[in-house]
């Protein structure tokens, strides 16, 4: 087979630090390669040093796309390139695109420098672009600005504009990380259809296994800026021969075993919870915007509840709700913790009970104040809510509380800046647990990690759950992880309970049609 | 080593040179004019007269302790009493220059304003007044005044901006139309206003400046605490059940103070211009006080005595430029993106 692309020994340097080291792989027209790492394997600084976007980065070693060397050509030819020949697609549609422009606008740009169009047929092409990518009245979204379109249809527009001048090599950065599950699949599904048309080959830069398996025929596996493993996706899943491909594979959360035991105490229960803000209409008047509707669920102790739904679903509204952390006009319904009503402390009141339900953030880059020690992070809830302690016995207690999450006691006086995102979340997970509550919201505590980090924290959480019969609320919309920790799961649509069951149950046989493509997409 | 985000930042800041060396100029010129009574005094530091020691610059003697006809405060530059100390074994240690802001030389044999001579360094004003003494007092008066603005204004900009931002909604929309309103109102003219009733005097300047002096910052501390309040840490910490005042003070401070950091040297900057133009305005503090606003005055009334003028806008243009140095070398070291 021709090979389209070949990169040789290309490395890449920001400054002294080399973030890409030696790394040689090739794409054949027609076909998918899928480049793979976790966050800081350099696989990003590798696809953009292909068209060398990245004007920070120094770069050795060759390119050649064709007859042309990239990394020593001049920048005119680049501009010929870019775009012409090779396209590229970005994770997050929202910034990729220009927001003062219409999406319309931004392809026939495209069109009319790479082809030569003229304004009117320019905007004919990019109308059946944008239809052929499966966005719904093109006619009219072609006037849309970014904002006023989804996170799905700005990716499809995206790769509208992408494609717009045919290219032959499309790079596809993480397209879909940013995008619900179901979504996910259907831009996967699109990605793979316009390959085979056109018969371009794409590079698809991505952390998520799964992704892999479905979409590419080639994968290279890059660890810390260097190539560990390539070949055919089936013998590299199937025998991995590099240890950290086999760690990468093996970080596949396994499904929960114990069997829900039956008829065990309500520890955490709600009634009618129902949450709306106001929002504004005309002068006077106010108008309810509802989020989460008539919601009950129950929580039992010990136990784990999985809240599942896509984004916008009012899964974190309804977390936030239990945790009395909304204003209180807001919400309404009944909260019930140990036989107690929450929902009707206030002040004081409120603020001692909140020793009993905890939370842990989904995004550890911002749950951590920065300018606080990881000692008066952790040891902060102690103070207040078991003030008898001396300072001795306070920092004995934070000592092994941060042991039982994995961490040393040097890291006492450091600050969060200095951790990864693994270690910073287990930094939240002690600020939580020392306080040992009855509850404990997990708000998508492992979203934000890569994989292979993902199945620590899972384990840590299986691990304080056995040891100190804590009940979580685990929300999330990787049902992969909601399978390895949640006894009983709730799927929320539109702010509505669709679905309600024993874990194994639903993901067993899902009744509705919702919960049915989330699982397709999800577990495909 | 695990260094504090403030330590950080100072590691920063003393990579900038010029804001640096800036800092420390500008922190020996302060404190070496904190010792202004010492270096710049028309009384002198100790005499030795009849065998035992005097301490003019503590006590007032008056002339007939040192063998004067008058029972008045002594006048130390009186050739007379000059030549007793030099007499009988006596003696006495005088000020590197022996003039005080106020002191008029009434032995002089040149007419005012005199030009830079042996005996006055700078010249005189047009009055007689050591050009040297005043600059050295009306720079202390002016960096204390402005430090002491800065710190006030700098704390009510922090506590009003801490509360709108914080509670926001309806609070913050009072707040912030009242300060609208309040901040509509033509500072100048009241000034103007309020000097005719009163006796102008650095007290009341300092009020009324205050006053006004808050408004800027606040937008900044507000904008801040609208910022961090949404952040997840703040969600943390009343999650862990902290109180307000609490989340504010040890949570959303701490990192809401960028702006207020940075834009310090720059307040205090501002406010030295302040006092200044109103001193040249005639709208300040009374003419006995040392004031560069006031030297600046006589130097556009005396152009001829080039070296009021000159001196004057020598001293203001250097302090100036210090504080913007410092400002700037400040403004670098808070951009956490440098490392």
């Amino acid at each position: 087979m021709s090979e389209l692309l070949t990169v040789e020994g290309l490395s890449a340097r920001f400054g002294q630090q080399r973030v890409v080291d030696a790394v040689s792989f090739g794409v054949a027209a027609g076909e998918k390669v899928a480049l793979v790492g976790e966050s800081g394997s350099g696989k990003t600084v590798t696809a953009q040093a292909i068209l060398r976007l990245n004007p920070d980065v120094a770069l050795s070693g060759t390119v050649r796309y064709g007859r042309d060397e990239l990394v020593a050509a001049p920048e005119k030819r680049l501009r010929q390139l870019r775009g012409r020949e090779i396209g590229m697609i970005f994770q997050e549609p929202m910034t990729a695109l220009n927001p003062v422009y219409t999406v319309g606008n931004q392809i026939a740009e495209v069109l009319q420098l790479h082809l030569g169009l003229d304004k009117a047929a320019a905007r004919a092409e990019a109308i059946r672009l944008l239809a052929r990518t499966g966005i719904a009245e093109p006619e009219r979204k072609i006037d849309a600005f970014p904002f006023q379109l989804s996170g799905g249809q700005r990716q499809r527009a995206m790769i509208a504009m992408a494609l717009a001048a045919h290219p032959k090599l499309l790079i596809a950065d993480e397209p879909t990380t940013a995008l619900d599950v179901t979504v996910q699949s259907q831009i996967l599904e699109l990605l793979a259809d316009l390959q085979r048309e056109d018969g371009m080959a794409v590079l698809f830069i991505t952390h998520d296994l799964n992704l892999v398996r479905r979409f590419a025929d080639r994968v290279v596996v890059m660890q810390a800026g260097r190539v560990v493993e390539s070949g055919a996706v089936d013998k590299v899943f199937g025998q991995p021969s590099h240890p950290y491909t086999r760690a990468l594979l093996a970080s596949r959360p396994v499904p929960l075993a114990v069997a829900p035991m039956e008829e065990v105490p309500a520890r955490l229960a709600a009634r009618q919870l129902s949450v709306a803000f106001t929002r504004r209409s005309g002068w006077f008047r106010n108008e309810p915007v509802p989020i989460v509707r008539d919601v009950a669920l129950s929580l039992p102790a010990g136990q784990t509840l999985g809240i599942v739904g896509e984004s916008g679903s009012g899964k974190t509204t309804l977390g936030l709700a239990l945790m009395r952390l909304l204003d209180a006009g807001a919400v309404s319904g009944e909260i019930v913790l140990d036989g107690s009503r929450l929902d009707a402390l206030r002040g004081e009141a409120l603020r001692r009970a909140r020793r009993d339900f905890q939370v842990v953030f989904q995004d550890p880059y911002a749950s951590l104040s920065p300018r606080l020690t990881v000692g008066e992070i952790v040891g902060e809830g102690l103070a207040l809510h078991q003030p008898e302690l001396s300072p001795a016995e306070r920092h004995a207690r934070v000592v092994a509380m941060l042991a039982e999450v994995g961490l040393d006691e040097v890291v006492l006086d450091r600050y969060p800046h200095e951790f990864s995102g693994g270690q910073r979340q287990r930094i939240a997970i002690a600020r939580a647990v020392i306080l040992r509550p009855k509850v404990l919201l997990l708000d998508e505590p492992t979203s934000a990690l890569d994989a292979t980090l993902q199945k620590q924290v899972i384990e840590l959480l299986l691990d304080l759950q056995a040891r100190y019969g804590i009940s979580y609320l685990f929300i999330s919309h990787d049902l992969a992880v909601i399978r390895a920790l949640a006894h009983r799961v709730l799927v929320l649509k539109g702010g509505e309970v669709i679905e309600h069951g024993a874990t194994p149950t639903v993901f067993a046989s899902p009744r509705e049609p919702y919960t049915q493509a989330l699982l397709a997409a999800a577990l495909a | 080593m695990s260094l504090s985000p403030g330590r950080r930042a100072w590691r920063r800041f003393k990579q900038n040179r010029r804001g640096y060396i800036s800092l420390w100029v500008f922190t020996v010129l302060f404190a070496v004019s904190l010792f202004a009574e010492v270096l710049s005094n028309d009384k002198p530091l100790i005499v030795h007269y009849g065998g035992r020691n005097y301490y003019p610059i503590l006590f007032d003697y008056n002339e007939t302790v040192f063998g004067g006809d008058f029972d008045t405060p002594t006048d130390y530059l009186d050739p007379y009493i000059r030549h007793r100390f030099v007499i009988d074994g006596n003696w006495a240690v005088y000020a590197p220059n022996p003039y005080s802001y106020n002191t008029l030389n009434n032995f002089t044999a040149t007419p005012n304003p005199a030009a830079p001579s042996k005996a006055n360094l700078l010249g005189t004003d047009d009055r007689g007044r050591d050009v040297f003494a005043r600059l050295l007092y009306g720079f202390r008066l002016s960096v204390l005044f402005a430090l002491v603005l800065t710190v006030v204004g700098t704390l009510i900009g922090i506590l009003l901006g801490a509360i709108q931002g914080f509670f926001g909604g309806r609070t913050d929309l009072v707040l912030q139309r009242l300060s609208e309103i309040w901040g509509g109102l033509p500072e100048l003219y009241l000034l103007i206003i309020l000097s005719s009733f009163f006796n102008p005097s650095l007290g009341l300047l300092l009020v009324l400046l205050s006053l006004f002096g808050w408004m800027g910052l606040a937008d900044y501390v507000r904008a801040e605490f609208l910022k961090n309040r949404q952040a997840e840490y703040a969600l943390a910490a009343r999650a862990l059940g902290l109180s307000n005042p609490r989340i504010m003070w040890r949570h959303l401070l701490p990192n809401s103070l960028t702006p207020v950091v940075a834009f310090l040297p720059f307040r205090v900057s501002g406010a030295i211009l302040a006092l200044t133009s109103l001193d040249f305005l005639g709208l300040g503090v009374p003419a006995s006080t040392p004031s560069l606003g006031e030297l600046l005055s006589q130097g556009k009334d005396n152009l001829d005595a080039w070296w009021i003028a000159l001196s004057t806008f020598l001293v203001l243009t250097v302090t100036l430029l210090l504080l913007i140095f410092i400002g700037e070398g400040l403004r670098a070291a808070l951009d956490t993106r440098k490392g």
